[in-house]
């Protein structure tokens, strides 16, 4: 069986729903980062197959800028994390509500 | 001529704001004295203009401002100074200017006295509007502005309940009765298109009779209101609540005969439709008597008065209903000077015996009170009608008037109640000034009023007694050039003077009974003993006639209880459920959503998938819906919608 544009557009779609339980459910806030990668490469996955599908590279160029941004949003997200950590000697989201309305 | 024109309207508000200025404060002089003087510069610009009005014989029509213009309406701010309004001019004038000097002395210890000055100058204002007018929409605003300031000098010691009930009673009668003037003044624009007297009145001989009736109907309503008619009449007599000089001006000499001022006004329109005259004849006539009787055994001297008044304005309804327009305009000129002079009298008689009313508890007040029994007793006279005071000749003229006419039940009425005014009035005079001592026995000290306010009854009791025989003939010559002149003259010369006589002698005789009855030394406190009090008559008049009691008993108290049931079953359950349920459904959805801003971040980013997720079906459910809008318009075709 040869493997098509579907099949890599359903593991897309594990992928993200993978990630979307894993924001939803997870307390820790490294592991709320770890879920925010699986969105994300989920979406690359998706990009780079979809830009194969139509020989066109502006999909697989997308995917290089996506990976860039992520990159730098764990940057600055962990550096914020290890202060938080050190502050409060915890990360866990419940404890994280001092944006109470 | 402009300038006296405004001048004459505008100072007494001046005046009435000044006094306003010190409403709140400590009693001052000059929040009376002010306003008295600009009464006066008032009165002499009125007096100029009727001078311009008698020397030129013309009129005078200004038009101050635009008040409304919309489409087809246009109603100017303007006034006319003619013939008629002139005559009401003068006697508004010289009657407030009288009272406000006057009322300078009687409220003299009352602290309210800035605030009523601001009141009557203000009434007097309104007073100007409504007859210097020269269209319905001016009248109707001087007509609410008197009524308004009569509410609030009825209701001046407003401490009393009876004060205030009874103001609130002559307010909502008015509005009863104005509805109907309103709709009659709505009737007039939709028939004619205008409401400038001089467009409406010529514009009234083109339209049906039907239509001409039921306007002749609504306005003379809004007469029977103001003018306090059956059965519209009980506020006038509760309104003797209110300060005195307020009876003498509003309640005797001016805002009551605005009733008649419109019929006379709307001669045009009532000579189209006589049967309604002559309604308005019958129940004029029909007043007089009434409300004589009443008179008959009421033991308030401010309230005899009051019904004196209404039986007056009974004559004058009758005049104008049966077309003696410048007889009605007469009377009412005369009745205005007497009795406004009466009312002052009782006054001075009242601020004597510290605001007892009950004659029976006088006697013997002449003594010490010379000057005011004169006043009262030669105002009384007039009244009364005796020759050659101002009564006897407006007041004959309206019994000639209907007899000219053979409106004999009319005529025979008017006569009796002659009689019967003559009777009531003396009564009132023997009981208060002559008889036995019996109020030193009570405790009362009477004592004469200030000379000033005496010296300013003076005016009213000159014209009291000048009036009829010097103003007949030029006041005929004057106003006819605008009203029916028709001259009533028996021409058997006979019958004229045994009519003339013998109603002299009925009256004269009427009066004496009265002194002979009530100067008796026999008179006591009557203390509802007597065989006399007992009686079905008495009961039956003192009760007046028991119409108070029948609307308390059948018009306001189902009224109440209607107004208790909507306003707990309807308002209460409905419209304020209404009002509340909205209400708390945003409190509740409030309460229930809350949970959402906990600011916790996970519960946030459940939301947030939660509403992703939501805003994809729709694109989903949108997308499909336009891919396939025509199926489902077919679909939808086929249910019927």
């Amino acid at each position: 069986m040869e493997i098509g544009l579907n099949h890599y557009l359903v593991l897309s779609t594990i992928l993200f729903s993978i990630g979307l339980v894993g924001v939803m459910r997870r307390k820790n806030l490294l592991m709320l980062f770890f879920a925010t990668e699986i969105l994300l490469n989920s979406v690359n996955i998706a990009f780079a197959a979809i830009s194969h599908y139509y020989g066109d590279l502006t999909g697989q160029m997308f995917a290089f800028f996506v990976i860039a941004i992520a990159a730098s949003e764990v940057a600055v997200g962990l550096g914020l994390l290890i202060v938080w950590h050190k502050r409060y000697n915890n990360i866990d989201l419940d404890y994280l509500n001092t944006m109470k309305g | 001529m402009e300038l006296f024109l405004y001048t004459a309207l505008f100072s007494p508000l001046v005046g009435s704001l000044f006094a306003a200025l010190f409403s709140m404060s400590a009693k001052t002089k000059w929040a009376g004295i002010v306003p008295s003087i600009l009464l006066g510069v008032s009165l002499t610009s009125s007096t100029i203009l009727l001078f311009f009005v008698l020397g030129t014989n013309s009129t005078l029509h200004v038009e101050m401002m635009t008040w409304m213009e919309t489409g087809g309406l246009y109603i100017p701010f303007g006034f006319v100074v003619d013939q008629v309004s002139v005559t009401m001019m003068m006697v508004v004038t010289l009657v407030s200017t009288v009272v406000h000097v006057y009322a300078i002395g009687y409220m003299d210890h009352d602290k309210g006295f800035n605030r009523f000055f601001a009141w009557l100058s203000a009434f007097v204002f309104s007073m100007m509007i409504l007859v210097m007018s020269d269209n319905f929409a001016g009248l109707f605003i001087g007509w609410e502005g008197v009524g308004l300031c009569s509410w609030g000098l009825i209701g001046f010691w407003y401490q009393k309940e009876s004060a205030t009930w009874a103001a609130n009673e002559a307010f909502i009668m008015n509005r009863i009765a104005d509805l109907g003037m309103l709709i009659g003044i709505f009737l007039i624009y939709w028939n004619t298109g205008s409401l400038q007297y001089d467009i409406v009145f010529p514009a009234m001989a083109t339209l049906d009779t039907t239509t001409l009736v039921w306007i002749g109907i609504f306005l003379f309503i809004g007469a029977m209101g103001k003018s306090a008619q059956f059965p519209l009449h009980t506020w006038l007599a509760d309104a003797m609540e209110g300060p005195t000089p307020v009876s003498a001006l509003i309640h005797a000499a001016t805002m009551v005969t605005a009733g008649v001022y419109l019929v006379v006004r709307s001669n045009e329109l009532y000579a189209l439709i006589p049967n309604v005259g002559l309604f308005i004849a019958s129940l004029g006539a029909f007043v007089a008597i009434f409300a004589a009787t009443m008179a008959l055994v009421n033991r308030d001297i401010k309230r005899v008065i009051a019904y004196s008044t209404l039986s007056q304005l009974g004559y004058m309804f009758a005049a104008a209903g049966l077309g003696a327009y410048w007889v009605a305009l007469f009377h009412l000129m005369a009745h205005a000077f007497f009795k406004a002079l009466l009312f002052l009298g009782a006054g001075n008689v009242m601020h004597a015996m510290d605001s007892e009313l009950d004659p029976f508890k006088m006697g013997g007040l002449g003594k010490g009170m010379k000057w005011t029994m004169i006043m009262m007793t030669l105002a009384s006279v007039a009244l009364a009608g005796i020759f050659p005071l101002a009564g006897f000749f407006s007041k004959d003229l309206i019994l000639e008037a209907a007899f000219v006419d053979h409106h004999l039940i009319i005529y025979g009425v008017l006569l009796l109640t002659a009689g019967l005014t003559a009777f009531y009035s003396f009564r009132i005079i023997a009981l208060i000034f002559h008889g036995k001592d019996r109020h030193t026995a009570l405790g009362f000290h009477p004592h004469e009023a200030y000379k000033f306010m005496l010296i300013a009854m003076s005016p009213l009791l000159l014209l009291a007694i000048i009036s009829g025989f010097l103003f007949k003939g030029g006041f005929f010559e004057m106003v006819t050039t605008l009203l029916p002149a028709t001259e009533y003259h028996i021409h058997d010369h006979l019958t004229y003077w045994i009519m003339t006589i013998g109603t002299q002698v009925f009256v004269i005789a009427s009066i004496f009974y009265a002194y002979k009855k009530y100067m008796s030394p026999d008179i006591k406190v009557p203390d509802g003993t007597s065989a006399m009090e007992q009686s079905f008559k008495y009961k039956l008049l003192i009760n007046q006639y028991y119409i108070p009691h029948f609307y308390a008993e059948y018009l306001v108290k189902p009224y109440r209880e209607l107004s208790t049931i909507f306003w707990e079953k309807i308002d209460m359950k409905v419209v304020d459920a209404t009002v509340d349920g909205i209400a708390n459904a945003f409190y509740t959805t409030a309460e229930q959503t809350r949970g959402m801003q906990s600011g916790n971040l996970s519960t946030m980013l459940k939301w947030m998938v939660a509403g992703l997720i939501g805003l994809l079906s729709l694109a989903v459910v949108f997308g499909l819906a336009a891919r396939h809008s025509d199926s489902i318009v077919i679909m939808l075709s086929g249910l019927g919608v």
